[in-house]
C-alpha cells in the first residue's frame, strides 16, 4: 500500500514532474539551443581559444548535465523528505 | 624496451588484475551473476557505470571520428549525444526502473504490459540493439590487436573474440562489477595520460580540457585557429564550424544517441544494483562524472591529434613527408590494413589533401587515431603501452556488460519466463553462456565488415534502442494508459522503421552488397543519416502507441496500482529482490 492519499500522490508527482520539466528545459537549452541551434550566434563570442559556440557543444554542456544530475538528485531527496516517502537509511 | 615487448607485459598486467578479481569475486547463485548481489554503493556502481558505457566507441574511436570524417565540430553529436542522455536516464528511467526492482528489462516491460507477447518483443529488440553494438566493440577490439599483435584486422578480430568469450564467461556480473571498476581506471588512465603529455607538447597547459583553447607554446596563436588554418589550406571544411551535413541532421544525431543512452538494457540494468531509489539517482550522476572526464578530454584529443597529424605529415604548407622516412608508427600501422599510402604523382612524397583525385593518404581507418595518437606525438613507449591497454579493457568491459544483457535476456526472459518455467539455476546459467558463445560469433562475423566505424556503428546501435525499449519504458511509468496492444505495435512499428531505414542504406543485416539504395546524402529522409534516424523510430513508437491506445481496452486496475506504486520511492525492497 502506498503511504500516501491520493491527493498527496497527485501532489507528491506534480511537484517531480515540474522540477523534471524545469531541469529538462535547461538541458534543452545548453545541447540543442546553444551547441546547434545558436551555434553561429555564439561563435561570434570568443573566450581564449574557443568560440562560445564550439565551447558549447563539446564541453560546456556535458558540465551542465552533470549539475543538473545532482541538483535533481539533491531536490528529489528533499522532496521525498517532505511527503515522508523516504527509504530507511 | 622495445615497444612490442612492453606493451605485452603492460596488457598482460591489466589482464591478470581483472581476470584475478573476477575469480575471487566469482558468482555463485543465478542472483549474483545478473545483479552482483544487490548493495553497491553508488559511487562504486557510477564508476562500474562509466567502465560499462564507455566502449571501444568512446575510447578507440570516437576522438578519431571527430578529428576525421566527422571534421571536428560535427563529433559534437557524439560528445553530447553519450553525456546527455544520462540526464534523462536519471529523471525518467532509473530511479522507477529500480522501485520496481527486477533483474532485466523485458521483464519490466512484460508486467507493465501485462503480457508475454510484450516481453517477448521486448527480448527481440534487445537482442538486436546490443548484438548491433556488439558488432562495433568487435571492430574496436579487431583494430587493438592488429596494431597491438602487428597483423592484419581480421586475425586480429579472431583474437579479439576469443578473449571476449572467455572473459565475458568467466565471471557473472559480480565479478564484472569489481573488475570494472579496476578498468575503469587503467581505462582512464590510459586516456587522460597521453592527452595531457600532448597538451604539455603544444601548449603548454597540462590540463588538455583548456590546452584546446590555449595559444601554441612560443607564439600566440590558437591552437584552435592554427588547425582551421591547416586543415583549410589543404581544402578540408574548417575544424571549428563544419556542420555534419546539416543542423536537422546533427540535432536528429544528438537526440538518438541521448534517448537511445536512456534505453539500452545494460546502462540500465546496472541502476538496478543500488540499495536505493535515491542511490539510483545519484548514481546516474557519479556514472555521468566519471564519464565526463573522457567525454571533455576527447575533443582535445582529437583537435591535437589532428594537428599533429597534418603537421607531422606536411611539417610546412608545401614541404611534404618522404614516403621513404616515414615513422615508424606509420609503418606498423600499414602493417594492419588501416593506414594505406597511395604514390599517386610517383613524388614519393606524400601529399594528403581533401581532393580525392591527389589526395595519397588513401585510407586512415579513423579507428587507429586514439591508438596512432602517443606514437604520433613522439611519446614515452610505456604511454603508448597504457593506450593499448586502456583500449581493450574499453571494449572488453562493455562487450561483457552487453553479452550479459543478451544472455539473461535470452536464459531468464525468453527461456525461465516463457519456454521453460521450471527450469533448473544450473541449466539457465549454462544456457546464458551457450547464448553469449552465439552472440559473439555472431558479432564477430559480421564484424569482419563491420557497417561502420566503431563509433558509427555503436551508434546504429543506440538508434535502434532509442526507436523500441526507450519509448516502451518511459511512457510505461509516465503514462497509465498505455495498453498492451499500443505498446507492442509501437516497439514494433518504431524499430521496423529504422532498421528498414539502416538495411536500405547499410545493407542487409549489414552485409555488404545488400543495400538497395546508397548510403549518400540524396537518399536520405530529410538529409538525416541512418546513424541519426533512430529519433524518428520513437516518434513512430510514440505515435503508434498512443494511437492504439486509444482503441484499446483499457489496461486492468493492478497495472495501473503497478505504476503508482513505482512513482513513489519507499519500499523498494532489496536491490535484488523479487
Amino acid at each position: 500500500m502506498s503511504p500516501l492519499n491520493e491527493d498527496q500522490a497527485k501532489e507528491y508527482w506534480r511537484r517531480n514532474l515540474s522540477l523534471m520539466v524545469k531541469l529538462m528545459v535547461i538541458w534543452f537549452v545548453v545541447s540543442y539551443g546553444f551547441g546547434i541551434i545558436l551555434f553561429d550566434v555564439l561563435n561570434q563570442i570568443q573566450i581564449g581559444g574557443y568560440k562560445l559556440g564550439f565551447w558549447f557543444a563539446q564541453q560546456g554542456s556535458i558540465y551542465v548535465f552533470v549539475g543538473l544530475i545532482f541538483y535533481y538528485a539533491k531536490k528529489m531527496s528533499a522532496l521525498d523528505r517532505e511527503f515522508g516517502v523516504e527509504e530507511d537509511e | 624496451m622495445e615497444l612490442q615487448t612492453l606493451t605485452y607485459i603492460v596488457v598482460g598486467l591489466t589482464f591478470s588484475l581483472y581476470i584475478g578479481i573476477a575469480i575471487w569475486a566469482r558468482a555463485g547463485t543465478t542472483k549474483d551473476f545478473y545483479v552482483a548481489g544487490g548493495g553497491i554503493h553508488p559511487v562504486q556502481n557510477g564508476m562500474a557505470t562509466a567502465a560499462d558505457w564507455m566502449s571501444a566507441a568512446s575510447f578507440i574511436s570516437m576522438a578519431g571520428l571527430i578529428a576525421l570524417s566527422y571534421g571536428g565540430y560535427g563529433g559534437s553529436v557524439f560528445l553530447m549525444g553519450w553525456t546527455g542522455g544520462y540526464v534523462i536516464l536519471a529523471m525518467l528511467l532509473a530511479p522507477y526502473l529500480r522501485k520496481y526492482g527486477k533483474f532485466t528489462v523485458p521483464e519490466f516491460i512484460g508486467d507493465r504490459f501485462y503480457s508475454k507477447s510484450a516481453r517477448a518483443v521486448a527480448v527481440v529488440c534487445l537482442i538486436i540493439c546490443s548484438v548491433t553494438y556488439v558488432i562495433g566493440q568487435m571492430k574496436g577490439v579487431g583494430v587493438a590487436f592488429s596494431r597491438f599483435l602487428e597483423v592484419d584486422y581480421d586475425t586480429g578480430l579472431y583474437v579479439g573474440m576469443t578473449i571476449v568469450f572467455f572473459y565475458a564467461v568467466l565471471g557473472g556480473m559480480k565479478g564484472i562489477t569489481y573488475t570494472q571498476i579496476a578498468q575503469y581506471c587503467v581505462l582512464i588512465l590510459a586516456y587522460t595520460i597521453p592527452a595531457i603529455f600532448i597538451s604539455l607538447q603544444l601548449t603548454g597547459n597540462p590540463i588538455p580540457q583548456l590546452g584546446l583553447g590555449s595559444t601554441l607554446v612560443g607564439t600566440d596563436v590558437y591552437l584552435l585557429d592554427k588547425l582551421d588554418m591547416v586543415v583549410t589550406d589543404l581544402g578540408f571544411k574548417e575544424y571549428t564550424t563544419n556542420v555534419r551535413l546539416s543542423g536537422i541532421n546533427m540535432f536528429a544525431y544528438t537526440m538518438s544517441l541521448m534517448i537511445g543512452t536512456a534505453g539500452l538494457p545494460h546502462v540500465i540494468i546496472r541502476f538496478f544494483t543500488v540499495p536505493k531509489v535515491k542511490d539510483a539517482r545519484s548514481s546516474a550522476g557519479w556514472a555521468l562524472v566519471f564519464i565526463a572526464i573522457l567525454y571533455t578530454t576527447a575533443p582535445a584529443v582529437a583537435g591535437m591529434a589532428r594537428l599533429n597529424l597534418m603537421q607531422t605529415i606536411e611539417p610546412e604548407p608545401g614541404n611534404y613527408l618522404a614516403y621513404e622516412e616515414r615513422p615508424e608508427w606509420f609503418k606498423n600501422w600499414e602493417k594492419t590494413g588501416l593506414l594505406q599510402f597511395e604514390d599517386k604523382n610517383g613524388d614519393g612524397l606524400i601529399q594528403y589533401s581533401a581532393d580525392t583525385a591527389t589526395n595519397e593518404m588513401v585510407k586512415i581507418d579513423n579507428d587507429i587515431m586514439v591508438l596512432a595518437n602517443p606514437e604520433i606525438a613522439k611519446l614515452p613507449n610505456w604511454v603508448i603501452a597504457l593506450v593499448a591497454a586502456g583500449g581493450l579493457a574499453a571494449a572488453l568491459s562493455t562487450a561483457a556488460g552487453l553479452l550479459l544483457a543478451i544472455s539473461s535476456a535470452i536464459s531468464h526472459d525468453l527461456l525461465k519466463g516463457m519456454i521453460a518455467p521450471d527450469i533448473s539455476e544450473k541449466a539457465e546459467l549454462n544456457a546464458s553462456r551457450i547464448a553469449m558463445a552465439v552472440a559473439i560469433a555472431g558479432a564477430g562475423y559480421l564484424g569482419l565488415n563491420p557497417p561502420g566505424f566503431a563509433a558509427g556503428t555503436v551508434a546504429l546501435a543506440f538508434g535502434l534502442a532509442a526507436s523500441s525499449i526507450f519509448p516502451a519504458l518511459m511512457m510505461g511509468i509516465f503514462s497509465k494508459g498505455i495498453t498492451k496492444e499500443g505498446a507492442i505495435a509501437g516497439m514494433v512499428a518504431g524499430i521496423s522503421v529504422t532498421l528498414f531505414y539502416v538495411f536500405q542504406h547499410k545493407g542487409i543485416m549489414f552485409i555488404p552488397g545488400t543495400a538497395f539504395l546508397g548510403d549518400t546524402p540524396a537518399n536520405w529522409f530529410m538529409g538525416i543519416e541512418p546513424n541519426a534516424f533512430g529519433v524518428v523510430g520513437a516518434v513512430v513508437n510514440f505515435a503508434v502507441a498512443f494511437a492504439v491506445s486509444k482503441v484499446t481496452a483499457a489496461p486492468p486496475e493492478h497495472v495501473q496500482e503497478m505504476v503508482e506504486h513505482i512513482r513513489i520511492p519507499v519500499g523498494s525492497g532489496e536491490a535484488t529482490g523479487h
